[in-house]
């Protein structure tokens, strides 16, 4: 639902890196985003095409990479992949733990890189 | 353009590790000013603004209280708090969907932090936006309402699973409804095994005290 403030620092990130590496044109973005957000990515797309016009990042293309939910059990350590829809219902299949656990991974937000000219 | 032209730029930056290295200095600002800043989500119409009237009731002949007001159409709610005898900013949020620091920051300029013990952030309602976002508050807590149904924590999991506390209320509708609280402490548990659950009527009173008595727990603790 906050597509826009963080395509916003989406785009500032990006538009300093390109000064840093003096590149004039920036052709892809590659995002890494957690699961467990509920960014839509055409939204995001949406809106960079929109708040990008006359930098260096116009006409970018965004491209994302889902991180997956991962959960560790706090009695055996074990780490597992959880999907959204079972969130309700995570066991361990190690121990059998049902109320133990912590989140590792699926909350991501990061830019992992870009292609530039 | 020949695609040799074209070079890979390693960024590697969180977008959110701004505001979240904000949020912990914020903190860090609050624990030396021993104020306690919390933040209070939930749905629109889940009952923050009832449930800080009551808490404000309960608790200011023991602590200095101010609110800083987010919801967004919420001009009434200042007024309501107001009329309580406490000092409150509205925060002017743009129709953002949620608070962040620079915003909190704002709200906290404008009220005299230093003399208060106890802050209430009512942030804008909804369960996901808020969860993504660091606002700085010392606890986070959470409003559930009986008639939004005992399956939210499948659908806003972040949420429920960043919360210290959440609230049950409008326990009193429970009777009506097929809401089962065992179902959803199970579910929020899995998420959060150390969340402290309290089930609150604000219209009743009921479980009032038991929420009460953790924040003057926790603000005693704190200062
Ligand atoms: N029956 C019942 N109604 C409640 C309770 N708490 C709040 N309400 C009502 O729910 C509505 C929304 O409450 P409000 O505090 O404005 O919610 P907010 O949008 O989260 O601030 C109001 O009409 C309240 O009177 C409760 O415990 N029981
Ligand atoms: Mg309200
Ligand atoms: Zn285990």
């Amino acid at each position: 639902m906050h597509e826009l403030p963080v395509t916003e620092k989406i785009l500032n990130i990006v538009v300093k890196h390109a000064q840093m590496n003096r590149v004039s044109r920036v052709v892809s973005i590659t995002l890494k985003i957690g699961e467990l957000s509920d960014l839509e990515g055409e939204w995001i797309q949406n809106y960079f095409n929109y708040l990008s016009k006359g930098t260096v990042a116009e006409n970018a293309i965004l491209k994302i990479e889902k991180v997956p939910i991962v959960f560790k059990c706090n009695r055996c350590q074990h780490e597992m992949e959880v999907k959204k829809e079972q969130l309700g219902e995570i066991i361990c299949p190690h121990c059998s733990n049902k109320g133990d656990f912590s989140l590792i991974s699926g909350r991501e937000y990061f830019i992992k890189e870009m292609e530039a000219q | 353009m020949t695609m040799e032209d074209i070079k890979l730029i390693e960024v590697k930056e969180d977008i959110l590790a701004d505001n979240d290295a904000a949020a912990k200095e914020l903190r860090q600002r609050l624990k030396r000013e021993k104020t306690c800043l919390i933040n209070l989500m939930s749905s629109p119409g889940s009952g923050k603004t009832s449930l800080l009237l009551k808490t404000i009731e309960a608790l200011k002949n023991d602590f200095r209280i101010a609110v800083i007001e987010a919801d967004i159409d919420s001009l009434v709610d200042a007024e309501k708090i107001a009329q309580a005898g406490i000092q409150s900013v509205q925060l002017r949020t743009g129709g953002s969907c949620h608070c962040d620091v620079s915003m909190v920051t704002k709200g906290l300029a404008a009220i005299d932090a230093g003399a208060v013990d106890l802050i209430f952030l009512e942030n804008v309602g909804n369960l996901v936006c808020p969860a993504e976002f660091d606002t700085g508050a010392t606890k986070d807590v959470m409003i559930l309402s009986i008639p939004e149904g005992d399956d939210k924590p499948l659908k806003y999991p972040l949420m429920f699973s960043k919360c210290h506390v959440l609230l049950i209320n409008k326990i009193d509708f429970l009777p009506l409804s097929d809401f089962n609280p065992k179902l959803l402490k199970e579910r929020v548990k899995r998420l959060n095994p150390g969340i402290e659950i309290f089930e609150v009527s604000c219209k009743t009173g009921q479980g009032i005290d038991r929420w009460v008595d953790w924040l003057k727990k926790t603000v005693s603790d704190y200062a």
